[in-house]
């Protein structure tokens, strides 16, 4: 199963990265786009049972390791779909 | 198997007649992981085609010299029982497609070439040219590249002690960006890339090998045209982390006695690394490929060979000595990986799942690689850049403008903005940060201190090869010698266009000239390098760039000095002689904005002299601080001395007798005359340093005093400079970053 | 007394404060790899800078789970001085040793120059021979020095004086262009509850020796062994370094 991890900044705490790229994408003429956040993205395969377990596990890997819970705040989005064969 | 079309020949990178000699050699028709395997190893980079038979008159031994062109770095003694291993390289076409990997990956390669000789690598430089910073392109590649070396250099924990960086037009669509390392290896430890032994173990230990980079030696033996833009996958990502635990490892395998030779796996990866450790041993190597870590699957054997992902080390071990090497790779968390073994066939071959697919000798690929010698032919541009005419330029502006003006000009204002970035202090040993003249780094457990300096002056060389490849060899060592160190040792990167054009070798091969002819003047042999050629695009060259790396020796660390002025009331003393020369100056192409003219002309004994006589200045405690006359002339050395610390001065200096009257202060303030310091001295003893110089035939004049907070200079009594220091200061300061706040290029 | 430096994968300022110690302080220092899980009866235990596991994921999130990590927690409940440098510090914020986090400059650079800090707190074993309001000038080189903790954190710090050391002037004002990297109320270092961690940005390791370019930072060092003697020892001996400090130690070309 794989789950997603979204880790952002919370919204309190300056984010300069993001800001940089929202003045960037500005000079490239889009002012339609008024706020940029920039954060983490973890693609987990895990070896799980059922789509529960598998979140189970993804939150507590980011709990422990994935996000800084004093400057981050994440979500969790699981694809029951079963990851395919690697080969690529 | 595969039929060689022409096509594919010709893709390869290898002309007809290459093809014909490697059927001659196999005596047979190549596999395709054969023809792989010889188009890189044939390539420019790799084999030194067009310029060996140049590079081969450089002189290369000396006294002090342990290690000389050859190997992965060169050495020089340093005393204690201590070698001074360093070498600077190239990493410019990669930086033009993906800046800062491009550069991230040049820095890890240069200290891989360090370490696998088996010194710790101590300091780094760099150099590097682009195009005009009002160009959003240019600005966005001189961003990444300063942030690439920061990012790689600073996470292995290597200081970056100094450079330098110029612009101009011709390296818009080919920066320039070279970089230099120095290690410190116990002189009786050197490590060699030397396979030898049959029967002894092939290791590779490091990163899993990707796709990453294939052909990345063939495309720096390539221009630049419209295509260039799909070619971004052949840029590797570096891992400076990797690199980290590898270099720490390393280092403990070779204090373990059981290790025979060890090379990085640079250009042309596990190719270049197998058949040239065979080639200097006298064996053979064979591996299997399919044994090699991979982090792609379905990877093919040509594949495998060419890849040129970094941070990979190949290891050859001592029969019994397998288990030892394989523990303190595991302490690192890193899997040295058995692949092969040391044969006695004087051949590379390669197997996959112990089916061979190339079967090549040594020889062919190395020391019967094609050696060329490429037609040469006086440039049309020469005979024309070469005259000026001043006054056809119109009158001078007004001196105090032309100041303002080259201060603020790039090539010459504060690179701060750059080095800021850099960390310049990991280690605790620098004695000289960036900024403040040659970078100065103390050698522990001695009572001395290693000086080095990257030089080179496009202009120069463009107006004149020969003589121009000498001021870089002189304002390298002279930059080394200002701090108190005596020029032991040197290393170069010449980058040029495409040698297949006549001028273009021509170019080379004046340089090479010059290189040598300074080089033995100054007695500092050159004892590695590197060549990048077909720095190009659209059939337009860069300025014909050698870099120059001189790297000097302080008897006593607590003596260095350091360009800048230390006390109110000392005196400054010029030594050394202008002339009426502005030939390729920076005053040129900033003011009128033009490269015409001649290079200012060398006396190489008068040089020496000159540099002699300051290691001693310094080492008698005489004097306090040595800045040398370069890009700007004289009024900006002076300025640079009364920057950071923000001591004025107030100087009178003899006129230049000048052929054009009204560019006479011009000539006198900004003319680039070679030879030249501009030092500090407790006005006491002005006198002492002034007999010294006269007895050894040193012009020497006591020109002002250490004042106040304003820069005044006169000429022969009438003021043409008087500004507020800390205005010039901040006009200085500020340019580059000024440049930077405007929007660059995003993607 | 004597210092354990520990080394993560990619530490590289341990040698420079093996250096400090040994060289320059002249007090005994080994270094203890991170895969040790014993502080070998170390006296002060120094987290040093670099790059911890490449500061991949974030700085100093993978090495708080090196198994040397629950030995430095255990000395440090137990009353041991530890001083986290750079990286060290970021170790201690992620390990939760220290409260808050880093976040990267407000700049978006690294940035290696010269900072004033100005000591805020003496009675933290780092800081015990200094005087109130002392500035010192020390190096900074990093790239995530930016401070950050909760409002209500912060306030906590203040109120019980857990902030040792602020960016200020060279003559200890707090100025916009005296914090170099946006850090919140200008911290620049500071304390646990039962003040015996401390962790700092800023390398006072680099400022040992006047001809590096400060010897500010020797005081930080002076000061534990001066905290130690009257700690443990009950001693009130007020001249910290040893007579002879030890030979200075060649740059290691390969120390383990």
């Amino acid at each position: 199963m794989r789950a997603r991890v979204f880790v952002t900044l919370k919204p309190s705490v300056f984010d300069p990265q993001g800001t940089t790229v929202a003045e960037a994408l500005h000079t490239l003429g889009y002012a339609a786009v008024k706020d940029v956040r920039q954060g983490k993205y973890f693609e987990l395969d895990i070896d799980a049972r059922t789509p529960d377990e598998a979140r189970r596990i993804a939150a507590e890997a980011a709990d422990k390791l994935l996000a800084n819970p004093v400057i981050e705040s994440y979500r969790i989005e699981v694809d029951t779909a079963t990851a395919e064969a690697v080969t690529r | 198997m595969t039929t060689i079309s022409d096509e594919l020949i010709q893709q390869h990178g290898l002309t007809r007649d290459e093809y014909e000699r490697i059927l001659h050699m196999l005596g047979r028709e190549p596999t395709v992981t054969e023809l792989g395997i010889f188009s890189v190893m044939w390539s420019e980079h790799c084999s030194y085609k067009s310029s060996r038979v140049h590079l081969k008159t450089l002189p290369t031994t000396g006294r002090r010299v342990l290690q000389g062109p050859g190997e992965n770095a060169g050495a020089v003694d340093i005393g204690d029982d201590l070698a001074a291993v360093f070498k600077i390289e190239s990493h410019n076409h990669p930086s033009f497609i993906e800046p800062y990997q491009g550069a991230a990956t040049g820095v890890g390669g240069i200290i891989r070439d360090i370490f696998t000789m088996g010194a710790r690598p101590i300091a780094l430089l760099n150099s590097l040219r682009f195009g005009p910073l009002d160009d959003p392109l240019v600005r966005r590649t001189f961003v990444g590249v300063v942030g690439g070396i920061a990012g790689y250099g600073n996470s292995i924990g290597i200081p970056t002690v100094g450079g330098e960086i110029a612009f101009d037009e011709s390296y818009t669509g080919n920066p320039l960006v070279n970089v230099f390392c120095l290690g410190i290896a116990k002189a009786d430890e050197i490590v060699k890339g030397v396979a030898s032994g049959v029967g002894n173990a092939v290791y590779y230990v490091g990163a899993k090998t990707g796709r990453d980079g294939i052909h990345g030696a063939t495309m720096a033996s390539a221009e630049f045209d419209e295509k260039s833009a799909e070619k971004r996958p052949a840029v590797q990502v570096g891992d400076p982390f990797m690199e980290k635990l590898l270099l720490e490892a390393c280092l403990e395998v070779m204090r373990s006695g059981v290790l025979v030779g060890i090379q990085d796996m640079g250009a042309a990866g596990l190719t270049c690394s197998t058949c040239e450790m065979g080639s200097r041993g006298g064996a053979g190597v064979t591996i299997d490929v399919s044994l090699v870590p991979q982090r792609e699957t379905g990877m093919t054997p040509y594949e495998i060979m060419l890849s040129e992902s970094q941070e990979r080390m190949l290891l050859v071990v001592k029969r019994g000595g397998e288990a030892e090497v394989e523990r303190i790779f595991e302490k690192w968390d890193l899997h040295a990986v058995r692949i092969g073994e040391v044969t006695a066939d004087r051949r590379l071959c390669v197997k996959h799942h112990g089916e061979v697919v190339a079967d090549v000798p040594n020889a062919a690929l190395t020391d019967e690689a094609p050696v060329y010698r490429r037609p040469l032919a006086e440039p049309a541009y020469l005979a024309d850049a070469q005259r000026l005419s001043l006054t056809s330029l119109g009158a001078p502006p007004p001196v105090r403008d032309v100041f303002r003006r080259i201060l603020a000009s790039p090539s010459v204002a504060s690179k701060q903005w750059a080095y800021r970035q850099y960390d310049h202090m990991v280690r605790t040993n620098t004695l000289v940060i960036p900024g403040m003249g040659a970078g100065v780094v103390r050698v522990k457990g001695t009572t001395r201190a290693l000086a080095m300096s990257v030089d080179g002056n496009g202009r120069f060389v463009y107006l004149d090869p020969f003589i121009g490849a000498q001021l870089a060899v002189a304002e390298a060592a002279r930059n080394v010698a200002c701090t108190g160190a005596q020029p032991i040792g040197a290393t170069n990167c010449l980058n040029f266009g495409n040698p297949e054009r006549p001028e273009i070798m021509w170019q080379f091969a004046r340089t090479v000239e010059g290189m040598g002819a300074a080089c033995r003047a100054l007695d500092v042999p050159i004892t590695g390098g590197n060549v990048s050629l077909y720095n190009e695009t659209d059939g337009r060259a860069v300025l014909p760039t050698p870099v120059v790396g001189v790297v000097g020796l302080i008897e006593d660390a607590s003596m260095v000095v350091r360009r800048a002025f230390r006390s109110d009331g000392d005196a400054i003393v010029l030594l050394g002689t202008g002339r009426d020369e502005l030939g390729g100056s920076e005053y040129l192409k900033v003011v009128h904005g033009v490269t015409r003219g001649t290079p200012p002309a060398l006396d190489l004994a008068r040089e020496g002299a000159l540099q002699r006589l300051l290691v001693r200045g310094v080492a008698a405690g005489l004097i306090r601080s040595a800045h040398d006359c370069s890009e700007g002339g004289l009024a900006v050395t002076v300025a640079e001395c009364c920057f950071t610390t923000g001591f004025g001065a107030s100087l009178d200096v003899p006129a230049v007798a000048a052929s054009a009257p009204e560019f006479g202060p011009v000539a006198t303030l900004f003319g680039e005359s070679p030879s030249r310091a501009v030092v500090s001295v407790d006005a006491g003893r002005a006198d002492e340093l002034v007999r010294m110089a006269v007895a050894a035939a040193v012009p020497a004049a006591v020109i002002g005093r250490v004042s106040g907070e304003r820069i005044r200079i006169a000429i022969d009594g009438t003021v043409a400079i008087d500004e507020p220091l800390a205005d010039v200061e901040a006009l200085w300061a500020n340019a580059i970053g000024r440049w930077l706040d405007r929007p660059r290029a995003v993607a | 007394m004597k210092f354990a430096v520990v080394v993560f994968p990619g530490s590289n300022c341990d040698h420079d404060a093996y250096h400090a110690v040994t060289h320059v302080l002249g007090h005994d220092a080994a270094f203890v790899w991170h895969k040790e899980t014993s502080l070998s009866g170390a006296d002060v235990v120094i987290l040093p800078g670099g790059f911890a596991h490449g500061d991949y994921l974030r700085t100093g999130a993978i090495a708080r789970f090196s198994p040397i990590m629950e030995e430095v927690r255990r000395f440090a409940q137990a009353g041991g001085p530890v001083l986290g440098i750079c990286n060290g510090f970021q170790v201690l914020l992620e390990a939760g040793l220290l409260p808050g986090a880093m976040l990267r400059n407000r700049s978006l650079q690294y940035q290696c120059e010269y900072v004033f800090l100005r000591i805020e707190q003496t009675d933290t074993p780092f800081t015990s021979a200094c005087r109130q309001g002392q500035v010192l000038k020390i190096p900074i080189a990093h790239g995530e020095g930016n401070y950050y903790a909760e409002p209500e954190v912060v306030e906590r710090l203040e109120r019980n004086r857990q902030v040792v050391f602020r960016y200020t002037t060279a003559e200890g004002a707090i100025t916009p262009e005296a914090n170099p990297n946006g850090s919140v109320r200008h911290i620049a270092g500071l304390c646990n509850e039962a003040r015996n961690v401390v962790g700092l940005m800023p390398h006072p390791e680099r400022a040992c020796e006047l001809a590096l370019g400060s010897a500010d930072g020797l005081v930080v060092l002076e000061s534990v062994v001066k905290w130690g003697r009257e700690s443990f020892l009950g001693d009130s001996r007020t001249d910290v370094t040893r007579d002879r400090p030890q030979e200075m130690t060649p740059d290691p070309i390969s120390v383990r």
